[in-house]
């Protein structure tokens, strides 16, 4: 309560309205107490503070009134553009965004209309396009020139030669378990004696083949490396069953270094030429793709990529996932595979795009053989 | 009457917040500044900001005291706004060519300066009030900014007496006072 006073009064010195006595001992008072003083000094600047606050909302409202009014009044030009001032208007706002626009879709044309082409003279006599990145052979005569000199070079230092092995063509595969097992397509790593695998930050692992199936074309490779570090869980199940057409897709593979994501829709129950062992997709897919993923948007694996009509655009076929658990039973007839076990509960289940392809893109690997 | 004049008796009346003067000076200036904004990228609600915030400028200007007309109401308008305007399309990042180079206007860069600076710090007060939430808000504006006597207040609010429309009114106010000092030593601070 006393403070309440004490403000009250500091609030009607200022405002000069106190009385003469009142004054002479509130002056008083503040010079016998600087708390008081010090509480006149402050509180003078925050009303001087609120009038002028106050003064400048006033004028804002006046400001406001008035636009309407005379807007109403026809007396300036209202907010509304008609006609040709609208047109002028938006042209003016964005010519500039209209020609960047141009410009990256001229170039988008270049591009598509140079990839069309790069596929076109390549397509083998099947019908069906394999699509296992082969790396050009320029670079590979390069990468020789080079490990020779290198041999000629640790030769001079009379030490051992390493001979690498030039990579002659990749896939793409993805962890079944978390433990380092593989699947990919058999086409990718059918010829290879060496096999790496490399994941999305560019570690590389070697891997070896465990179980090569042609006529479903699925292999299964394991990891076998001492720097892999087990994951813990996958966070996608893989499907035991069918899926039906028009479920929206998608893919991540390594056409190049990098992981790509593409996306589609499942567009036919069977495979090239009514094949059952695979499904038909519609989604863009390159050469590098092969043997990766396609999963739907629950997280569920539904497939893996395998090859790309070359007659008909659009159209890739994908081996359905019901064939990888046929795959993996016959592999537990081995001893030392009898503990693999598949799931097909995924942990993404509600997650955005965005997040999802962020949880998975980990467990998705470049297949490297030679 | 002469315009200069003239000129003057507006700007008075634009000081005293008369809303007489302040349709006039609206209703001469705004069109030109919405061709300048409208042609430099703008859209009429830019215009609309852009203008009121060039009276903003001229209002604290006249207030001030120290303000001389060396120039017309128009130019010094049209000054302010081309400014004002300039330093949005920068913000926005947004890019007009044909801006720089119009000519006829008088140097403002001071005044627009202090302008932002008030003008934040007011922006920051009425967000204080607004943050207090009810009833302290209204309590307040109706004895700091309508002036209102506190008998008034307590009948309007609905308080039993004037002493507990005051008491709550100084709860309020500490709150406010709190919030407004912090802000000010930050601003005071940082130049």
């Amino acid at each position: 309560m006393d403070d309440i006073m004490i403000l009250d009064s500091v609030e009607r010195y200022i405002r000069g309205e106190m009385s003469l006595d009142e004054r002479l001992y509130f002056e008083n008072l503040r010079k016998t107490n600087p708390e008081v003083d010090q509480m006149v000094v402050e509180h003078t600047l925050f009303l001087q503070q609120m009038n002028r606050f106050g003064e400048w909302k006033k004028f804002k409202g006046t400001l406001h009134d008035v636009h309407t009014d005379l807007a109403e009044q026809g007396k300036i030009s209202s907010a509304k553009l008609k006609g040709k001032a609208k047109v002028v208007y938006l042209w003016k706002r964005y010519k500039r965004v209209a020609a960047i626009a141009a410009v990256i879709a001229g170039i988008t044309t270049l591009r598509i209309t140079m990839l069309v082409n790069s596929f076109t003279p390549q397509a083998k006599d099947p019908k069906v396009q394999e699509l296992v990145h082969k790396v050009n052979v320029l670079q590979q005569n390069q990468k020789v020139l080079d490990q020779k000199i290198n041999i000629v070079d640790r030769n001079s230092k009379n030490q051992k030669p390493i001979i690498p092995t030039p990579v002659r063509f990749n896939g793409t595969g993805f962890l079944i378990d978390p433990k380092g097992l593989m699947i990919t397509n058999a086409h990718v790593v059918k010829n290879s004696r060496n096999i790496f695998v490399q994941n999305n930050k560019g570690e590389q692992f070697k891997a070896f083949v465990v179980r090569l199936d042609i006529p479903r074309d699925v292999a299964i490779i394991k990891i076998d490396d001492d720097q892999f570090k087990s994951f813990t869980s996958l966070p996608y199940g893989i499907r035991k069953t069918g899926s039906d057409i028009a479920e929206s897709i998608f893919t991540l593979g390594f056409p190049r270094d990098e992981i790509v994501y593409g996306e589609g829709y499942l567009s036919a129950e069977t495979g090239f030429k009514g094949d059952t062992l695979s499904c038909q997709i519609t989604i863009p897919a390159n050469p590098g793709n092969s043997g990766g993923p396609v999963f739907n948007y629950n997280g569920e694996v539904i497939g893996i990529l395998s090859a790309k009509e070359t007659e008909t655009e659009g159209a890739v076929f994908a081996v359905q996932s019901k064939y990888i658990y046929q795959v993996i039973d016959e592999l537990k007839k081995n001893p030392q595979y009898k503990n693999v076990k598949l799931t097909a509960k995924t942990g993404v289940n509600g997650l955005d795009q965005k997040q999802l392809v962020k949880k998975i893109k980990d467990y998705v690997f470049i297949v490297k053989g030679d | 009457m002469k315009p200069e004049n003239n000129e003057e008796v507006l700007l008075q009346g634009l000081a005293r917040n008369d809303k007489k003067a302040v349709e006039t000076i609206y209703r001469e200036n705004y069109n030109m500044i919405q061709v300048l904004v409208i042609n430099n990228n703008g859209s009429a609600d830019d215009a609309k900001d852009i203008f009121q915030e060039a009276m903003i400028v001229l209002y604290e200007k006249v207030r001030s005291g120290t303000f001389e007309l060396n120039c017309q109401i128009k130019t010094y308008v049209y000054s302010v706004s081309r400014r004002l305007w300039l330093k949005r399309l920068q913000q926005l990042n947004r890019y007009s060519p044909s801006i720089e180079n119009l000519d006829g206007f008088v140097p403002v860069e001071e005044e627009i300066e202090e302008h932002e600076k008030r003008d934040a710090e007011f922006e920051m007060m009425d967000k204080a009030i607004g943050s207090l939430g009810e009833p302290c808000k209204s309590l307040l504006e109706a004895y700091y900014l309508q002036k209102r006597k506190m008998q008034e207040i307590a009948a309007n609010f609905g308080y039993t007496n004037a002493d507990n429309a005051k008491n709550q009114k100084y709860k309020c106010l500490m709150r406010l006072k709190k919030i407004f000092f912090t802000h000010y030593k930050n601003w005071n601070g940082n130049g």
